[in-house]
């Protein structure tokens, strides 16, 4: 701590110990508390007690009764629990027995403070702060705190309980490690105190009637198995294993769902994980059920609907279903990538009962019986479960299925793209799904077209994209325009999707959509006609609206954009596109490149958007590396440009960067307001230094007038005044400039945070200080 | 007495009952049901080839006595002739004696020059003012669609039940095509309209002093009503064409339905599974896409309601889609009238737009649209419209049935190219049998129904709030429709079921009728001397005479009896005496057995035993041989010719009651 700090701490402590002042802003009390612990991590907490004694005379404050606030009282427990997590430390502060007396029924638990969640909190992150070493674990074990822990895991507030758990989690990791880190015995004796008394209280709760009991403990042993996987945590689960199973035997399955998250994060015996599956995939079997549907030749759904479980119990009321719906597809999305999914995954019944929901929710399905009537009606136009059923089908798609299955999967596809009633969202699904499968329809071999299913639908798919492109809701037209870029991107090159592309009106609807009156219309629009252009997809508009056939070019188009767009994002996506073109040397680029880079980098630095110009330097260094002729090793979107690598020397090969005034750009940029484009330009000038140095063949020419009126301009710049132009460069000058520039140094500052001084801890303290008016040198600059 | 219901017209859009209630018979609306003319071919304003050198039709067996009235076209047959509309039943209650008829909106009074004209009707008729001036234009319209294009021939040959049942469908099942009437003349709606009286909302109109109608907002078109019928113990609701949703019109009155005995539920949405607003997304992304391309979109629509609120949307959008060059053209021979029209009724608009009026602006955009060019009306194609026509553009016009009004030129004239569209915005006509004598057709055709009128999730909210007694419905609101069986929730779910009725029924509402209000004369209450019987609650017996006159029930004092002559000598004490002896006093209260039980054997009666009958308890005194029986209304005592122990037991009765 330095010493600045340790003056001002003392009077701060007193003004936390003094009930009169009172913190009016207990953010000041976080900020400070993670300076303590900045502190603490960083070198001895028992030294910065002794260096500050006013600290422990603040703990000590805290036993004695008064009306202190319990934000104070949190933020002493927590500090507490943060300084003994050093164990001398902590030995330091029990020589005074002031652990037990801060933790115990002596301090706030016993007191009246104690009704507040906030001071209930501060205990538990105390205690988990607290709670790293042996002798902590004695303290737990001796002060009776565990058994506290287990009553907050009850406790009204919803932060205090989780927070409970979570502790006990800590408790359970730090107790169970056999010595030195070996696995643990088998025989529950040999554990220490506190791993027992968790393990017991666990056991006792799985054997529990009452579900929120058994769901806490399933949500301690999930946690517990999700984040540490030591051999200790084989050994919990040899012993609690028999009670899990037991509940899956139970019927109907308490705590379902906390249940399948446990055996999902354990995923351990085959036998067990088929148990949770199965719970997992009850209310689907319902659905398919309700609508009597063949549960699917794996039969993994067969009789797990028994005749007790009926679509009326499990799926009762609207709100039931859709919560039960939505949480079941969740959680098989999740499930499905993971290598520990069950086996045989039953990827048809899955299938058949996402494309059912998806009717049921559209109202296209034709159910017989009255069950799947009543679903129906529970679920038309559900746009949760819509969107959860799009998702989950999305993930599906990553498996095959039976013909006939994938064919219903595209007819609904279709079914929710065509209709009017799918809400912005729903469709945004399942453009998304859409594209999934469509990357998932098996391939002809040696060919990267898209098969004929595939085509087929995509000629049915075209019209509804075209319209989609129209609709008046500006999220639908955005929707559509980013399924075109991503199709584009995929099957752009491929024939027939060409020619189903080019049979329709999807290219010039999109071309239209450039001059869309939502902006983010007008970005996607960019882009897709960039994507479009690059697979040469575009067509020159030649319609009644334009007569004489006088289109502009796309190029002019998109430069238009980003010279008047008055909104950031086309403009963006213009920078991107270019950039991308740059890249690809676009046949509309690569014809006078330079031109083309002086243009934009031109317009580029006088935008008002620091990302547009950010963009801007991206450009000028893929121009840089085609230039110099070395792509960055650590770019993977960087390839191997056309361009051949220049042979002559070095300032022949700058030449065409001082052309395009590529390093005005890049100085600029230097001192841009905006820092992430500084930085950006301070790493694009490094890497020409270290790509110049290498090559070493210029003269240099530092004491040139020239480089003079050039530091001195720059200078200027740096001030803020940026008027005057540099004028036309000669590459030794840059050169020259270049090495006198320090753009390490300027690296260094600009990595520090723009508000580092503010953030100081001095200038924390003193603002505690000054807000409750101990500073009185101060006040006038409060506010 | 029952209160019967009779259905005049089985179209559930377009109703048309007849409710008699308390003496007084009223006609609830009455649509008239055009889709008979989707039977005719269309009658082209400008003369067809095509349409004229279409093959008549021939029997199998190579018979063609009717191809003068029948025509093929793309394998439908049509009659070559005026189109005629289905009215409602005549026969099934003579119409002279309806003596009001209430109508709910412009769309559902169409049938009127026809009731009040040809049936002998001599009553009123209630309908606001915008159903007023909106109906008179759709009429105008109508007339002026089928009088411009004058047609010889009407055909009536294929009408014979004999030679119906032998031709294709759906000529073959058309209902009651005897009594289908050709259109009627302005002269005919002139007088029609002039026995219309204006009514403004929740006005309260007595109709013979014994029933009370008002008209109540039902927020689906300008000036829409549902009606309350009432007496004073009886409430009647008749909903018909309602909107929850936000459009230009003025929201629905929910509140005054409540307590209602009877609901009659009618014209509910045609296309339930249809949510307008996606229909209204639908209809501008495939104009857009259409003019984008080149092509031109023809709207076949009414020339009121729907069209408003399809143009505000436009407004909002035109300019974001890049339509700004599109002109708009609106032909109807009541385009500007409807227009103004509409800015016109500001106290009919939903808040939004009456606001509007104080700033003061039009409360419809499409005075800017006009203003600005963008959307141009025309009464015809001919005249001004040909040479400012201009393609690709929007036309909007009618009829939406494709057979009569501009619209048939436009089909005739775009049906050609497969740039153009057709958008069906109207749910009144199936729009496949719509464009059946245009096929084969290369424009494309698209179905966007837009329908604002209650579906079924909003009924059944609706009937939660208001919770009616009983609700009577078209029986096609019972079951969900035909299509789409599986889909129970689009049918009316409620309890106790709705009762239902189709064309020609005859239904008896279910009223439990108990009370009839009876005015009591000021004088006659003057000399009633109530007594208290229980704390608040006073009796008095009265004597008058019920003077009922015009459903008024009215107690008079009696008629003083004629004044004996030569009685001057006699006491006046004499004179009240027989009239004392006369009036009885009358008795209330009740007897509680078991006191009884005990008073009887204060004054020596014993072995006394009490049965529990039914009704109330029996006594029964076997050593006297006597039974008493108590009742709530009565106690007879039955003893075997011992006056004096009758008279004494009656006396202990007594005891028991209270006398006035």
């Amino acid at each position: 701590m330095d010493p600045e700090c340790s003056q001002l701490l003392p009077a701060l402590c007193a003004v936390l110990a003094d009930p009169r002042q009172p913190m009016a802003d207990d953010t000041c009390l976080e900020k400070l508390l993670d300076w303590f612990k900045t502190i603490t991590e960083a070198g001895s907490s028992l030294l910065l007690l002794q260096g500050n004694p006013c600290l422990v005379e603040l703990l000590c404050h805290m036993l004695k009764p008064q009306d202190l606030s319990s934000r104070v009282l949190a933020f002493s427990l927590r500090l507490a629990g943060v300084l003994a997590a050093q164990e001398d430390c902590f030995q330091y502060l029990q020589q005074g027995e002031l652990l037990p007396k801060l933790f115990g029924e002596a301090g706030p638990l016993g007191g009246a403070a104690w009704t507040s969640p906030t001071v209930r909190s501060g205990w538990i992150q105390g205690l988990r702060s607290l709670a790293q070493h042996p002798s902590a674990l004695h303290f737990l074990a001796d002060c009776g705190a565990v058994d506290t822990i287990f009553s907050l895991q009850e406790d009204s507030s919803l932060f205090v309980a989780s927070a409970a758990g979570q502790l006990l989690v800590h408790i359970l990791g730090l107790s169970m490690p056999g010595p030195a880190g070996g696995p643990p015995s088998l025989q529950a004796g040999d554990w220490p105190a506190c791993a027992q008394k968790i393990v017991g209280h666990i056991e006792e709760s799985l054997r529990a009637t009452a579900t929120p009991q058994i769901t806490q403990a399933l949500n301690v042993l999930t946690t517990t198995f999700g984040h540490c996987h030591d051999p200790w945590t084989q050994v919990l689960w040899v012993r609690l294993s028999p009670l899990v199973a037991g509940l899956l035997e139970k019927d109907p399955v308490p705590a379902a769902h906390s249940l399948v998250d446990l055996l999902l994060s354990v995923a351990r015996p085959q036998a067990l994980r088929a148990q949770a599956f199965a719970v997992l995939l009850q209310p689907l079997a319902c659905v398919l059920k309700a609508t009597a549907q063949d549960p699917g030749p794996s039969g993994v759904l067969d009789g797990i609907v028994g005749d007790s479980m009926t679509a009326d119990m499990l799926l009762p009321s609207k709100a039931a279903c859709v919560g039960l719906l939505c949480r079941t597809l969740a959680h098989l999305e999740l499930l499905l990538p993971l290598p520990q999914r069950p086996c045989p995954w039953p990827q048809a019944p899955l299938l058949g009962a996402a494309v059912t929901l998806l009717q049921l929710c559209g109202g296209s399905a034709r159910p017989t019986s009255d069950a799947g009537r009543h679903l129906c009606g529970l679920l038309l136009g559900c746009v949760r479960v819509q969107r959860a059923a799009l998702d989950f089908l999305g993930t599906l798609s990553e498996g095959t299925g039976p013909r006939e299955l994938v064919t219903q999967v595209f007819a609904v596809l279709l079914e929710y793209l065509r209709s009017p009633d799918s809400s912005p969202t729903v469709l945004k699904k399942a453009f998304q799904a859409t594209f999934r499968w469509l990357l998932s329809s098996p391939k002809t071999p040696g060919c990267w077209d898209l098969d004929p299913h595939a085509l087929l639908f995509l000629r049915d798919l075209l019209p509804v994209l075209q319209k989609r492109l129209c609709s008046p809701c500006w999220e639908v037209r955005d929707s559509g325009l980013e399924f075109l870029t991503q199709m584009t991107r995929h099957w752009g090159g491929q024939a027939g999707f060409r020619h189903a592309l080019l049979a329709s009106e999807v290219p010039k609807l999109t071309e239209q959509l450039l001059r869309d009156p939502e902006s983010y219309v007008r970005a996607s629009a960019v882009t897709a006609m960039g994507q479009l252009s690059s697979q040469g997809l575009c067509v020159p508009a030649a319609g009644p609206e334009h007569p004489g056939g006088q289109q502009k070019s796309l190029l002019a188009e998109l430069l238009h954009i980003l010279s008047t767009d008055s909104e950031g994002f086309p403009r963006r996506a213009v920078m991107q596109v270019f950039t991308q073109w740059l890249r690809d040397s676009h046949a509309d680029v690569a014809g006078d490149t330079e031109q083309f880079v002086a243009g934009v980098l031109q317009v580029a630095s006088q935008d008002l958007d620091w990302e547009v110009r950010a963009q801007g330097l991206e450009l000028a260094l893929v121009f840089l590396e085609q230039t110099l002729g070395q792509p960055r090793s650590h770019c993977p979107c960087a390839v191997t440009p056309a361009v051949a690598a220049p042979v002559g020397p070095l300032a022949q090969a700058l030449q065409p960067l001082c052309r395009v005034r590529l390093f005005e750009f890049a100085f600029r940029a230097l001192f841009d307001c905006d820092r992430p484009v500084a930085q950006k330009s301070c790493d694009l000038l490094l890497f020409l230094r270290a790509k110049t140095a290498s090559s070493g063949s210029l003269q240099e020419s530092r004491s040139s007038p020239h480089v003079a009126s050039v530091e001195a301009a720059l200078q200027r710049w740096q001030a803020g005044d940026q008027a005057q132009p540099l004028g036309d460069l000669e590459p030794e000058v840059v050169l020259a400039v270049l090495r006198s520039l320090d753009l390490e140094g300027l690296q260094g500052a600009l990595a520090e945070s723009s508000d580092h001084v503010e953030k100081s801890p001095q200038s924390l303290l003193q603002d505690m200080l000054a807000t409750v008016g101990v500073l009185g040198g101060n006040e006038a600059d409060c506010y | 007495m029952s209160s019967p219901e009779y259905c005049l017209s089985g179209h559930p859009t377009l109703p048309c009952n007849v409710l008699k209630f308390k003496s007084t018979t009223i006609m609830l609306d009455c649509g008239l049901d055009m889709t008979s003319t989707l039977n005719f071919l269309p009658l082209p304003l400008v003369q067809s080839p095509r349409l004229s050198n279409l093959p008549g039709w021939s029997l199998k067996d190579g018979n063609a006595f009717l191809d003068k009235e029948l025509k093929e076209c793309s394998g439908h047959v049509f009659v070559d002739s005026v189109p005629e509309f289905c009215l409602p039943e005549t026969e099934l209650i003579d119409l002279s004696t309806v003596d009001v008829i209430l109508i709910s909106n412009y769309h559902c009074m169409m049938a009127l020059p026809y009731i009040t004209e040809h049936t002998g009707f001599s009553g009123t008729v209630y309908a606001t003012e915008p159903t007023v001036q909106i109906g008179r234009l759709l009429m105008e319209e109508l007339v002026n669609f089928i009088e411009r294009v004058p047609k010889a021939q009407s055909a009536s040959l294929w009408k014979n039940k004999d030679i119906q049942r032998l031709l294709p469908s759906p000529l073959k099942d058309a209902v009651e095509v005897s009594t289908w009437r050709r259109c009627y003349t302005m002269q005919e709606v002139n007088s029609a309209l002039s026995k219309i009286q204006l009514v403004g909302y929740s006005q309260k109109i007595e109709l013979f002093g014994a029933v009370q109608v008002t008209p109540l907002s039902s927020g689906y078109a300008l000036g829409s009503s549902n009606w309350i019928i009432q007496s004073h113990y009886e409430k009647v609701s008749y909903v018909s064409g309602s909107s929850l949703l936000t459009t230009h019109p003025q929201p629905m009155d929910q509140a005054s339905l409540k307590n209602s005995d009877v609901l009659i539920l009618t014209g509910l949405t045609q296309i339930p599974t249809a949510n307008p607003d996606g229909m209204v997304g639908e209809f501008c992304s495939n104009l857009a896409l259409t003019v984008r391309n080149g092509g031109n979109v023809l709207v076949p629509c009414y020339p009121s309601g729907v069209i408003y609120d399809l143009l505000e949307c436009l407004y909002q959008y035109i300019d974001s889609a890049g339509l700004s060059n599109i002109p708009f053209y609106f032909i109807s021979p009541v385009a500007n009238s409807s227009l103004e029209f509409s800015q016109i009724f500001a106290e009919w608009l939903c808040h939004n737009k009456q606001t509007k009026v104080y700033l003061p602006e039009p409360p419809f955009p499409h005075a800017e649209l006009i203003q600005t060019n963008k959307l141009k009306h025309y009464p015809s194609l001919h005249g001004d419209f040909s040479s400012d026509f201009r393609q690709p553009c929007v036309v909007f016009t009618g009829h939406p049935s494709l057979r009569f009004g501009d619209v048939v030129h436009f089909m005739e004239l775009w049906g050609k190219s497969s740039l153009n569209t057709v958008i069906f915005t109207e749910p009144d006509f199936s729009y496949l049998e719509a464009l059946a004598p245009y096929q084969p057709l290369a424009m494309k055709c698209i179905y966007c129904p837009i329908d604002t009128r209650l579906n079924f999730i909003q009924v059944s909210k609706l009937l939660k709030e208001v919770q009616p007694l009983h609700v009577v419905c078209p029986e096609q609101y019972t079951q969900p429709p035909p299509a789409q069986s599986h889909r129970m929730d689009l049918m009316i779910d409620c309890q106790p079921p709705a009762m239902s009725y189709r064309r020609a029924e005859v239904l008896a509402l279910p009223f439990k009728r108990r009370y009839e209000k009876i005015e009591i004369m000021p004088e006659l209450a003057d000399a009633l001397v109530p007594m208290e019987i229980k704390p608040g609650i006073s009796l008095a017996t009265v004597s008058a005479v019920l003077h009922t006159k015009d459903n008024k029930h009215v107690l008079q004092p009696p008629p003083r009896p004629a004044q004996p002559t030569g009685g001057k000598k006699r006491k006046r004490a004499s004179e009240d005496i027989p009239d004392c002896k006369v009036l009885k006093p009358l008795l209330s209260g009740s007897i509680p057995v078991e006191q009884f039980v005990q008073t009887l054997e204060k004054h020596g009666f014993s072995d006394i035993k009490v049965e529990d009958t039914a009704k109330g308890h029996i006594v029964l005194l076997q050593e006297a041989e006597t039974l008493i029986q108590i009742e709530e209304d009565s106690t007879h005592i039955i003893c075997d010719n011992d006056e004096m122990l009758r008279v004494r037991l009656r006396d202990l009765v007594l005891k028991f009651l209270q006398k006035f």
